[in-house]
């Protein structure tokens, strides 16, 4: 699994961030750690657009995403 | 099932932010400024006596409800988290820079917006800088700028800039303690409460779609995404139809109020803007929406606006308008500190640029 940490990141590094994983790592899983709910939308959104599932977990103040 | 997922809704909320800077310009607004996020916070650094141009300067309710609304929403939804630690010291001075240009255009983004849908010629010429300048700030984030991450900061400090707009605000509304315009732009303005409540319908709508002036073409750069583009369309389309319908509209290069047609300046003004919101992670606007959010260094960001909005006026930075004996425009000082904005831009650029794979 690709793993990125996107916490902290001002837009859009965190999406930039995922849209090059997906072209580099096609079919993989990707693991993506971010802090604000808005780079969660923005990276939902993206992912769904693109065709990939996307699982979101809340942790204790930063959110884990994983895309399929 | 959510509001905000795909285009046609964005395309509608775009619209509704239209109305609300439709009524806003109904109920007294200058017309072509009905909400302009820079304009209204040089009138608040005036209203507080950071500059003393006597023709800008009004405590505009629109910032404060703008920064609640988004605050507001952001709670309800569990959305606000107080984060910080960006490279404050940099995005201070970037958004005195960001402000000094829009200053020289007479406009942030979403003036610009406004105005062309108004049929000001200059504005679109400007909207050339602007694409620009998002261009260049896209170009450096290609090649690895960033200003570092935010971190979780104490809960108190993501209320401090907010409040004080609220206390502000309380005080402009029940004491005549802060300056307010006889005359000129800053005396054109919707009643108090009506300026809140558009403030604050326009702050929850940009809060939930993410609004952004300076994203819609980063974003169409980058990531070939068009879904902010949906919602800045929809609040064109809007502010097009009533200038259409109360015949404002009009295609001309002079005699646009409030507004210049020195088109070097006005593309440059902008090109500063464009570029300055992609360092910064927003324009004006979203600046005021992530401060509502909780982040800490968008209110040191806004803090920066409000100081370089008073120094603008102050060393006569800020361009002109367009009259009948005067063509407008930026002075010496105004076109010395464009070239200098511009300068100091590319070198935060470069400096804070590396190139490296981030996920590694």
């Amino acid at each position: 699994m690709i793993k990125l940490d996107a916490r902290g990141l001002s837009c859009p590094e965190p999406l930039m961030m995922v849209a090059d994983a997906l072209k580099k790592h096609p079919g993989e899983e990707i693991e993506v750690m971010v802090s604000e709910m808005h780079t969660k939308t923005n990276i939902e959104n993206y992912c769904q657009d693109h065709g990939h599932q996307v699982e979101v977990t809340p942790q204790d103040f930063d959110i884990q995403i994983v895309i399929k | 099932m959510s509001l905000t997922d795909n285009k046609k809704k964005l395309l509608v909320w775009g619209i509704a932010s239209g109305l609300a800077a439709v009524m806003l310009a109904h109920f007294g607004n200058p017309k072509n400024m009905a909400i302009c996020i820079a304009c209204f916070i040089r009138d608040i650094a005036g209203s507080v006596g950071i500059h003393k141009a006597a023709v800008v300067q009004y405590f505009r309710p629109e910032i404060v409800g703008i920064v609640l609304g988004a605050m507001i929403l952001a709670i309800i939804n569990k959305e606000f988290k107080v984060v910080g630690g960006s490279s404050p010291i940099i995005r201070f001075f970037l958004g005195m820079i960001m402000i000094i240009g829009a200053l020289v255009f007479l406009g942030c983004p979403t003036r610009m917006v406004i105005r062309m849908a108004s049929g000001d010629i200059p504005a679109w010429i400007g909207l050339i800088g602007f694409v620009g300048g998002v261009g260049t700030g896209a170009f450096f984030l290609k090649r690895g700028f960033t200003l570092g991450r935010s971190h979780k900061q104490p809960e108190a400090g993501g209320y401090v800039v907010p409040l004080l707009l609220l206390v502000g605000l309380i005080i402009a509304g029940f004491t005549s303690v802060f300056f307010a315009s006889e005359a000129g732009p800053g005396s054109m303005h919707a009643p108090l409460l009506i300026s809140l409540a558009g403030g604050l319908i326009f702050g929850a709508i940009a809060q939930k779609t993410r609004m952004c002036f300076g994203g819609m073409f980063r974003d169409i750069f980058l990531l070939k995404n068009f879904n902010l583009f949906s919602i800045v369309f929809g609040f064109f389309l809007t502010l097009l139809v009533y200038n259409v319908a109360t015949g404002q509209f009009e295609f001309k290069m002079n005699g646009n109020p409030i507004a210049h047609a020195q088109h070097l300046w006005n593309i440059l003004g902008l090109y500063i803007v464009g570029f300055a919101a992609v360092l910064l992670g927003g324009c004006p606007l979203r600046q005021l929406i992530l401060m509502g959010q909780g982040n800490t260094d968008s209110a040191i960001t806004f803090v920066g606006m409000l100081l370089g909005a008073g120094l603008a006026h102050r060393a006569s930075l800020a361009s002109g308008a367009q009259t009948a004996e005067a063509a407008g425009g930026p002075g010496l000082n105004g076109k010395i500190a464009t070239i200098v904005c511009i300068v100091i831009l590319f070198a935060v650029a470069l400096w804070k640029s590396k190139k490296k794979v981030k996920y590694d």
